[in-house]
């Protein structure tokens, strides 16, 4: 069902990698993120692919949970997989009428899927290991010297924290919705596009109805409660770098060494 | 037309650490004609049990056999199942989207496959059984309407689908006391009309000991107890310790009992707390 989507999801435990400071955490991932993009062999996919594996086993988030968390782009890893497959000219291994695999595209076709994998999973653990709020409270921080240049940093954070806070509200909303409506009779399955298209519209008009009135509702509560921006607010934890924060961003430093020499190497 | 359920267990996120059990190895039946009450503490599983009847949540085992027919079996027709069972949900108002009431009422019968005209028919005579005025309320648009001629307007929406099993999943959650006591008046005349079943959730012990034939009870996603409302009302201690109250009358002839008064235990109405009371004034004056 639409719960599955495992995305952006927190996933509660207490390990090292829940502790570790959200900005830290933010950091890693954006390097790893560029890192990913940097390697263009598969020995780089095997070192970035087993620190993530390192990463994952000290966190211990369920694998089977990560995985699940890939099944709603699966359609897009399968396009691109074969997109590249078929279209990339070379070697040919195989061909059938207008279809051809070559050996170039093969590997074209292997090396973007891994890429795209290590890619998710490695952003997922992100948001599996920390929560929404001092997800947000990490960028604010991070965005903050920002403000001198007109950034409203606790205004972006402030809707980042609303709108991660609302995906499972909606979700369930949707779930309840669609519900209804096939106890009504609806068929969201069978039929042609244009009528599949349609038969989305009374899942998406009280959809919106409800999504304004959550809006409405809160914006209300929020200014019931004398919300007025970021300015003069403190918070009940300060953020503060440990002795676990800076161990991490030598293992960072650590593989991000390695992973450049790396690709200057082969 | 029998609804049987045998061993429902339904597991929420299964493999997930979020993982529920919902329904635990629930079973009662449902006969032709049967006001069926069904009451719990908050989060008890009736909505979930309730889903299962009409094929929208699948058991992880057991058995659902109604009129005849394993809904549990795969390979059965959903819109089959949706015809017979209706399903009117928790807040159904939130559901509404059409332009016109006329048009929202008739969204079922559509999906049906019904002809033109039995669908006016339906709606006309759906609209006027939930206690509207067809002429008048026909061509306003639903989100103009109060919140109790909503919540008519969506159960409105499934009487046209003519069912055979109505359900209602809390209809009067959240209504005004005028409005509690219609929509009730409606349910019940809907449910004398075309003698089927009808199941009801409620938290409301008064509703449900005026209005039902049978009532089962949950807790935790096991049946607790099943039976008519007297059987199920005399086990008072069983249902506190379930979270559950009795009907206000019932407790207040229990108070009098505790402190003396020879009445009759267990009484659910008014007027037969009344009598009752008149009759032991009496025998006490002489
Ligand atoms: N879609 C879902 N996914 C996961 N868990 C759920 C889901 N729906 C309900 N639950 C859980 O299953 C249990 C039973 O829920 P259910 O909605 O059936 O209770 P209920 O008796 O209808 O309560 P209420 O009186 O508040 O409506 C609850 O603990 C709830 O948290
Ligand atoms: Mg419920």
């Amino acid at each position: 069902m639409i719960r599955d989507i495992t995305i952006g999801q927190y996933f509660p435990g207490n390990s090292v990698i829940h502790r570790l400071d959200p900005r830290v955490k933010i950091i890693a991932t954006l390097l790893f993120i560029i890192e990913i993009f940097i390697v263009d062999n598969f020995l780089g996919f095997a070192v970035a692919g087993l620190c993530l594996g390192a990463v994952i086993a000290v966190s211990r988030v369920p694998l089977g949970y990560i995985v699940r968390g890939l099944k709603p782009i699966l359609i897009i890893l399968l396009f691109t997989f074969a997109l590249n497959m078929f279209m990339i000219d070379g070697h040919i291994l195989w061909q059938w009428g207008f279809l051809k695999i070559t050996a170039e595209g093969l590997r074209t076709a292997v090396f973007m899927a891994i890429r795209l994998i290590l890619l998710i999973i490695g952003s997922s653990m992100l948001t599996l290991c920390t929560r929404p709020l001092s997800l947000t409270d990490g960028i604010e921080r991070l965005l903050s010297p920002f403000k001198k240049i007109g950034l409203p940093a606790h205004e972006i954070a402030m809707m980042m924290t609303i709108a991660l806070r609302f995906i499972p509200t909606l979700l369930e909303e949707t779930d309840k919705i669609m519900k209804a409506q096939q106890a009504r009779g609806a068929d969201f399955e069978t039929g042609n596009l244009i009528h599949r298209a349609k038969s989305l519209i009374p899942i998406l008009v009280p959809l919106f109805v409800s999504a304004f009135r959550i809006a409405q509702d809160l914006a209300m509560a929020m200014e019931a409660r004398c919300y007025r921006g970021g300015e003069h607010r403190t918070r009940m934890n300060e953020m503060k770098f440990k002795g676990r924060d800076y161990a991490a961003f030598a293992l960072l430093a650590l593989f991000l060494a390695v992973i450049i020499v790396e690709s200057r190497i082969f | 037309m029998s609804i049987r359920v045998e061993n429902l267990i339904h597991i929420y996120d299964k493999g997930m650490p979020t993982e529920q059990l919902a329904l635990d190895n629930i079973s009662f039946t449902a006969e032709d004609g049967q006001m069926v009450g069904i009451i719990g503490h908050t989060g008890s599983g009736k909505s979930t049990l309730l889903q299962h009847l009409n094929g929208l949540l699948k058991p992880d085992s057991g058995r659902i056999v109604i009129g005849g027919t394993d809904i549990t079996e795969p390979g059965v027709s959903m819109v089959q199942i949706r015809k017979k069972i209706g399903l009117v949900f928790q807040y159904p108002e939130y559901q509404l989207f059409e332009e016109t009431v006329a048009k929202d009422v008739a969204f079922g019968p559509k999906n049906l496959g019904l002809s033109q005209e039995e669908i006016d028919e339906r709606v006309r005579e759906a609209i006027e059984l939930v206690g509207l005025d067809f002429e008048t309320i026909k061509d306003r648009s639903p989100f103009d309407l109060s919140g109790g001629q909503k919540r008519r307007v969506a159960i409105a929406g499934v009487v046209a689908m003519r069912p055979e099993v109505l359900i209602l999943d809390e209809p009067t959650a959240g209504l005004d006391p005028k409005a509690h006591k219609d929509v009730l008046a409606m349910v019940e005349e809907v449910h004398r009309r075309t003698g089927n079943i009808t199941i009801l959730v409620s938290h409301n012990m008064a509703d449900i000991a005026r209005l039902c034939d049978k009532i089962i009870v949950i807790d935790s996603g096991k049946l607790v107890t099943t039976g008519t409302p007297y059987e199920v009302f005399s086990k008072k201690d069983e249902l506190r310790a379930v979270g559950l109250e009795l009907p206000p009358v019932t407790k207040f002839t229990e108070s009098l009992r505790e402190r003396g008064l020879q009445l009759e235990s267990t009484i659910l109405d008014i007027d037969q707390a009344a009598d009752q009371i008149a009759a032991y004034l009496k025998r006490k004056a002489k």
